[in-house]
């Protein structure tokens, strides 16, 4: 049985489906990697977000498209969020040149700078000076464009967290840090590798904003990200949200999970992002089940397509190589 | 022409730049109203004021990573750090992040910044403030490294790194600060990747970088007092290195002297040899080509101490005596 979640009445009244369908693209995006990396058709190394939806989603969905995201190294999530085309991204994955990297990136680097995604980063905390300094280009050039900043709680521990944190908040920068904390950074349990219980507490020695929000409900999501949105636009400065959330995967495809429960991982399967989403749609009459299988339907031939494209793309050539080190 | 100090040179080109270009900022660790550790930016501020010369925390993780993000979305940052040293706080935002956006994202985005620093020893500052660390960046793909050595070569450079697309290191001798040369008032630009002979001779060449090129040209003055024809050539940019120059050089000359501060070991002195030893000089050469280099200990404090850490003018001399000696 999934826990309920409640519609906030002034968005009952807005088309909320795209909101699903995202979901289920990254969802069905992510098994199908999950999947291929098993049979050896991806190499290379992969994060997967299942279980994460709707703090990518939630999070993006009250951005405006000349707003800006820095993303992390599990950023498939966060990367169709802002509107990525799941052939170019999928195509990424399988080496080719029309991927978004043109196969030179990888599942780590997928970027589209052009649409305001500053691209996923192999570095753990390596987004959070580029953020702030993008969001340094919004307020030097009075282009008012919001950025925001993906992390883990693994990431909260590096120290370029806390010197941009504060950067940010003594230029007041249009800047939203956005803890996804899915409870282990790598194998490591949040609980073991901070003393406190909440990345967003850490807000408080920067003098900005902190809040917790249930990142596996994505209307809780939107909200905190909303207000701290707002406020970055309106020239107040950075705040800190941190979705509370859960990866249902491990961490990269070698990780055996022995350092939690299978226990542990069915109650977060119970807080399925997806299907609380799914019910409240369903509950509020905004959906019916036909419709819902039907975007279901659509996001899954999406990803399926996505692997025809990339299997039919073209590999780079040796020549492709040297190309693009410099501008 | 008038005579400007080095430092007055990179402080020119940076004004000129800054009237021109309204994209151009500085940031940095006290460049405001303190004018910057070697007092370069000192001026400044009351020309373009706190919003361009931006006074920054002690914070080096964060201010070049900021860097990185502003010159990703349009702007052109010249990030001062207040000693190369210190490069190791910023080495992931230079060597991880703006090194490889440009290729890991498949040609998209661009990061154009200069990172300002300086370098060297001489000053009594000690192990920590006194390195010369420029074979490090050299040997990263994706960033471009210079090392002027006079107030002419310097203001032409830092114009030339400011217009790059691409990320810059832009090396400062703090004993070059204070040497002097002509330095026209206009706005020029010394290309990158352009050596210049500064000095013309038969029998020997030296190739040196940032002060030894003060030191070999005093060694070739003495050298001729002896009968001794040495040429001197500052390669002026490592990344992209003229070798065409030096290896003209060599097919003149027939004997090859490196001489750079940097530790000998594993110093970019070893890339130039190599270079020549795999090019069509090597059969034109008519004895082992010699390297100098600073010895493999961290810079003391001790003034005598520190000085023979470095090769000094008669160490130059005895080793084209002994080039000259060798068959």
């Amino acid at each position: 049985m999934t826990q309920l979640i409640n519609i906030p009445a002034q968005l009952k009244k807005t088309d909320l489906t795209h909101l699903l369908k995202q979901m289920w693209q990254i969802r069905f995006f992510e098994e199908k990697v999950d999947e291929f990396f098993a049979k050896g058709m991806i190499h290379g190394t992969t994060h997967l977000a299942v279980g994460q939806e709707a703090s990518a989603v939630g999070s993006i969905a009250v951005l405006q498209e000349r707003d800006k995201i820095t993303s992390t190294h599990r950023g498939h999530g966060h990367c169709i969020a802002k509107g990525a085309e799941v052939n170019r991204m999928m195509a990424e994955l399988f080496g080719r040149t029309t991927g978004y990297c043109k196969g030179k990136g990888g599942s780590m680097h997928i970027a589209d700078v052009d649409k305001g995604n500053l691209g996923a980063n192999g570095i753990v905390g390596g987004g959070f000076a580029i953020a702030t300094g993008a969001a340094l280009t919004s307020q030097m050039k009075n282009e008012g464009y919001v950025v925001l900043c993906f992390f883990g709680d693994g990431a909260s521990n590096e120290g370029s967290f806390h010197e941009a944190l504060n950067l940010a908040s003594i230029w007041k920068l249009p800047v939203v840090f956005v803890c996804e904390n899915n409870q282990y950074g790598m194998s490591g349990p949040a609980k073991e590798m901070m003393n406190v219980e909440d990345v967003a507490k850490r807000a408080v020695a920067y003098g900005v904003p902190g809040k917790v929000v249930d990142g596996n409900d994505v209307f809780d999501v939107m909200n905190g990200v909303g207000e701290a949105v707002e406020r970055a636009r309106n020239g107040e400065g950075p705040s800190i949200i941190e979705a509370k959330t859960y990866r249902w995967k491990g961490h990269s495809k070698s990780d055996a999970k022995k350092y939690r429960t299978r226990e542990e991982e069915q109650e977060w399967r119970a807080k399925d992002p997806i299907a609380r989403l799914r019910d409240a749609l369903i509950g509020e009459g905004l959906l019916t089940e036909e419709s819902a299988a039907e975007i279901k339907a659509a996001a899954k031939k999406e990803i399926e397509d996505s692997v025809e494209f990339s299997k039919a793309s073209p590999m780079p050539t040796i020549e492709d190589l040297m190309e693009d080190i410099y501008a | 022409m008038r005579e400007l100090t080095y430092l007055e040179a990179v402080r020119e080109a940076m004004s000129q730049e800054m009237r021109r270009n309204e994209d151009v900022f500085i940031l940095g660790e006290d460049i405001g109203v303190y004018g910057g550790a070697f007092g370069v930016t000192r001026g400044m501020i009351e020309e373009f004021g706190p919003e361009r010369i931006r006074n920054t925390p002690i914070s080096e993780a964060a201010i070049s990573g900021t860097a990185v993000g502003a010159a990703l979305t349009g702007m052109r940052p010249i990030l001062e750090l207040q000693f190369s040293d210190f490069m190791t706080i910023a080495m992931d935002n230079m060597v991880n992040q703006a090194a490889k956006i440009r290729y890991m994202y498949g040609g998209k985005g661009k990061v154009p910044m200069v990172l300002r620093t300086p370098a060297g020893s001489g000053t009594g500052a000690a192990a920590q403030h006194s390195q010369s660390l420029e074979a490090w960046m050299a040997h990263v793909p994706g960033l471009k490294v210079v090392q002027p050595s006079t107030a002419y070569d310097a203001k032409g450079l830092l114009k030339a790194a400011i217009d790059e697309d691409n990320p810059v290191i832009f090396y400062e001798h703090k004993l070059c600060y204070k040497t002097t040369s002509d330095v026209p008032e206009e706005l020029y630009s010394i290309p990158l990747g352009k050596a210049d002979v500064k000095r013309e001779g038969s029998d020997v060449t030296i190739v040196a970088t940032a002060i030894m090129v003060h030191k070999a040209l005093e060694a070739a003055a003495k050298l001729e007092e002896q009968g001794i024809s040495v040429e001197v050539i500052d390669p002026r940019t490592l990344v992209p290195l003229d070798t065409e120059t030096i290896i003209e050089s060599v097919k003149k000359t027939g004997r090859l002297v490196v001489v750079h501060e940097a530790v000998k070991r594993g110093g970019f002195g070893g890339e130039i040899a190599s270079t020549i030893a795999e090019s069509e000089a090597f059969d034109y050469l008519d004895a082992p080509i010699m390297r100098l280099g600073g010895k493999a200990v961290p810079i003391p404090y001790n003034p005598e101490l520190e000085k023979s850490a470095i090769p000094g003018v008669d160490d130059i001399v005895a080793a084209v005596k002994e080039t000259l000696n060798r068959h």
